[in-house]
């Protein structure tokens, strides 16, 4: 598909400790600013990157205690996108089951979490979940 | 690697200011409660959160900001937000918090609309 080419590639295997997804949002900071996208939306994707891999820093409970982090440069002579794929190897999730939360719901539960998919839809352009048995992939990308 | 938070309080007649600087994670997101408590306990009831100093946040730390909300509700007390980033401020949006806790571009305005 026209301007899907990848042009630039990088993986990071993010080990389970504290704070990790504060080095994967430094990564998409520098891959975002090198395709010369605007700050607020170097901020957006920073923030998405930071909820997607608590979600899998936090929930996912894999077997070998990491998360993989891949941002792709997408275009065909300048950049166009930036692709970031979140994954992990552990126990999955069913997205269709999980009710979209609300602030007046949130307010009147004991459990104030479950925002960051909510949060990630908000800020990137497209966003795919895949879970199963074998673990979790979220595939979010934005336009430069 | 640890990206702290600093917080710090100026109290004024009537309100009390609340300064972060720093990441809002968990950890970010409890001393930040555990500021707002003592001041609720020292009477204050309206509160004001001037993030100028965070860059970042995370869905961890916005969640106990709600539990923050949910207090001055229950107090029958005023919290506003100011000095947000774009992104910040466009996710309290996404979650919905501004319909119960107000965003100000900046900290007079905030001051002069929460003291109404």
């Amino acid at each position: 598909m026209a301007g899907d080419a990848v042009m630039r590639e990088v993986t990071l295997a993010l080990p389970m400790m504290p704070e990790m997804e504060i080095e994967a949002s430094k990564t998409a900071t520098a891959i975002a600013e090198s395709m010369r996208m605007s700050p607020d939306r170097i901020d957006e994707v920073r923030m998405a990157v930071v909820e997607a891999c608590i979600n899998a820093l936090e929930h996912s409970r894999a077997a070998d205690r990491e998360v993989y982090v891949t941002f792709e440069v997408l275009g065909d002579n300048d950049p166009e996108k930036l692709r970031i794929t979140v994954r992990d190897t552990g126990v999955g999730f069913s997205p269709d089951d999980l009710a979209e939360p609300t602030i007046e719901e949130k307010l009147k539960s004991q459990r104030k979490r479950g925002w960051g998919l909510k949060i990630i839809r908000g800020l990137m352009d497209e966003v795919e979940i895949h879970s199963g048995s074998e673990g979790t992939t979220v595939v979010m990308s934005k336009a430069r | 690697m640890t990206e702290s938070l600093n917080v710090t309080v100026d109290r004024r007649d009537g309100l009390a200011v609340i300064y972060t600087e720093g990441y809002i994670n968990n950890q970010g997101g409890e001393e930040i409660a555990r500021v707002a408590y003592k001041l609720i306990d020292e009477g204050f009831r309206v509160l004001l959160l001037n993030l100028g100093g965070t860059k970042i946040v995370n869905s961890i730390g916005i969640s106990i900001l709600i539990e923050i909300i949910e207090k001055m509700i229950e107090i029958a007390g005023k919290l506003g937000f100011c000095c947000l980033t774009p992104t910040i401020e466009k996710t309290f949006h996404i979650m919905g918090l501004a319909q119960y806790a107000p965003i100000f571009k900046d900290e007079e305005s905030a001051v002069a609309q929460l003291q109404t």
